[in-house]
């Protein structure tokens, strides 16, 4: 590989993670408590609430993220109302914005599916455990029900982190230079599709190694009374 | 006014489009998928850690690097076919089809490997030792042991990756390939009408991914008649 190329591209594409990285802290930290709305929504006793949880979860999973990303961004841009609304307008304006609202809308579709299959495995005698005592619904959320279905759910949310990172490279369609978007410009004036390839697959991957770790560390604490079973 | 335009007819030709690059790399992955599957589930020496590696590899690189990778790749190459024979233009679209179906199918094929593996493992051993106790020929074996009942644990994540497939055939419209992205981009852009183009793509694809979803949940109940359940 020629050490010119590795020069010019690092940089570059060092230069488009921060846009990565910005898109998938949103679609985890925004994403993740809408998610959990809507897991409890979809379970709730409420009719119309689980109705609704479970049309969006069918609408967003059902579609493209590159169609709701044009959605939000052409396809809203057109409405009068948000071009002569200046605080819209900042917002819906910008590539970046939209191509955050577009991945924490489309992620936690799947992270409340995630989130409902955790909950649903929580034994009945539990919950009836901590009513005996006496629990309020809230403290039985926070204390019981949250803790035991984040454990039960953090293996599959953590393939949804690496999907988030994945995804975020669509910004690119949509004028936002990140990593993936740094990637497409250099292969198209350098034509070293292949070198150009291999450099941001390593940076992906990198990236993804580190969520994993992450999650591996995560999923040590929660399972810390595992921990002496398992040694 | 979309219909007088011929937008409606754009849309359906590029919705069949979207589904032969769906139903094309789907064979394609499911096809070297399974190969895949085979050499991981044989445990061969050198080629089951490159098959791991492939997997991991194109599992956490994003679809559209891939696509990029093929088109670019390869598109100085096939101008250069095309502008000897001078058959620029259609040598370009079918070009870009092939690299779409190609990039499709290699990311369906990681994730098939998985499943397949998956699948293949969970055949009981004593089945397949029965089946050479009996002298089955190894075609036979295949065709009538491991298939039937691969098939049947594979189904719900072979339904999972068709739904991923189908959606990302959209990814492929970065490379100017008229299939329904391209399709409602193009049209978007020449009637300044971008959100009804993409509100109808996502219909067109929302329509899609139920039917199939409805169509596997039909498969399912076929493959595992005469299974009782739990």
């Amino acid at each position: 590989m020629d050490l010119e190329l590795v020069q010019t591209a690092v940089p570059l594409l060092l230069k488009g993670l921060s846009a990565t990285l910005i898109i998938t802290a949103c679609g985890i930290f925004i994403g993740f408590p809408l998610a959990l709305g809507l897991a409890l929504a979809r379970m709730s006793s409420s009719r119309i609430a689980s109705a609704t949880a479970r049309a969006y979860s069918m609408v967003f999973r059902g579609t493209p993220l590159l169609v709701q990303i044009f959605i939000i961004y052409y396809g809203l841009g057109q409405l009068r109302v948000l071009r002569d609304h200046d605080l819209l307008w900042w917002f819906f304006g910008d590539g970046l914005r939209c191509a955050m609202l577009a991945m924490v809308l489309n992620t936690a579709a799947y992270t409340s599916e995630i989130l409902r299959g955790g909950l649903m495995s929580i034994s009945h005698g539990e919950l009836e455990a901590a009513r005996a005592c006496g629990m309020s619904p809230w403290v039985r959320f926070r204390r019981i029900r949250f803790p035991l279905a984040i454990r039960q759910a953090l293996p599959a949310y953590g393939n949804e982190i690496t999907s988030i990172v994945k995804d975020s490279s669509l910004a690119s369609t949509i004028t936002v230079l990140e990593i993936t978007g740094y990637a497409k410009r250099l292969m198209s004036e350098t034509f070293a599709v292949i070198e150009v390839f291999t450099i941001t697959g390593i940076l992906y991957l990198a990236i993804n190694f580190v969520v994993l770790m992450g999650m591996k560390l995560i999923e040590g604490r929660l399972s810390g009374h595992r921990a002496g079973a398992r040694s | 006014m979309l219909w007088d335009a011929g937008w409606g007819l754009a849309i359906l030709r590029g919705a069949l489009v979207t589904a032969a690059v769906g139903i094309l790399g789907m064979i394609l992955g499911m096809a070297l998928g399974f190969t895949l599957a085979l050499i991981k589930w044989a445990r061969v020496p050198i080629l089951t850690p490159l098959v791991d590696a492939y997997a991991a590899v194109v599992r956490s690189i994003p679809g559209l690097l891939i696509v990029y990778l093929l088109f670019f790749g390869s598109s100085e190459f096939v101008a250069g076919v095309g502008a000897f024979f001078g058959y620029q233009d259609a040598f370009q679209n079918a070009f870009a089809f092939l690299a779409g179906v190609a990039a499709i199918g290699l990311i369906a094929a990681a994730y098939a490997s998985e499943v397949f593996r998956g699948a293949l493992a969970s055949i009981h051993k004593g089945q397949i030792e029965a089946a050479f106790a009996l002298a089955l020929p190894r075609r036979r074996l295949y065709s009538r042991i491991i298939g039937p009942q691969m098939l049947r644990y594979a189904l719900p994540g072979v339904s999972n990756i068709w739904q991923a497939t189908i959606k990302d055939t959209s990814l492929v419209s970065v490379t100017g390939l008229a299939e329904l992205m391209r399709v409602a981009y193009v049209g978007a852009g020449s009637t300044k009408q971008p959100l009804l183009f993409f509100v109808i793509a996502a219909v067109v694809f929302f329509a899609i991914t139920l039917a199939s979803q409805g169509l596997f949940e039909l498969a399912e109940r076929r493959l595992n008649r005469g299974v009782k359940a739990g």
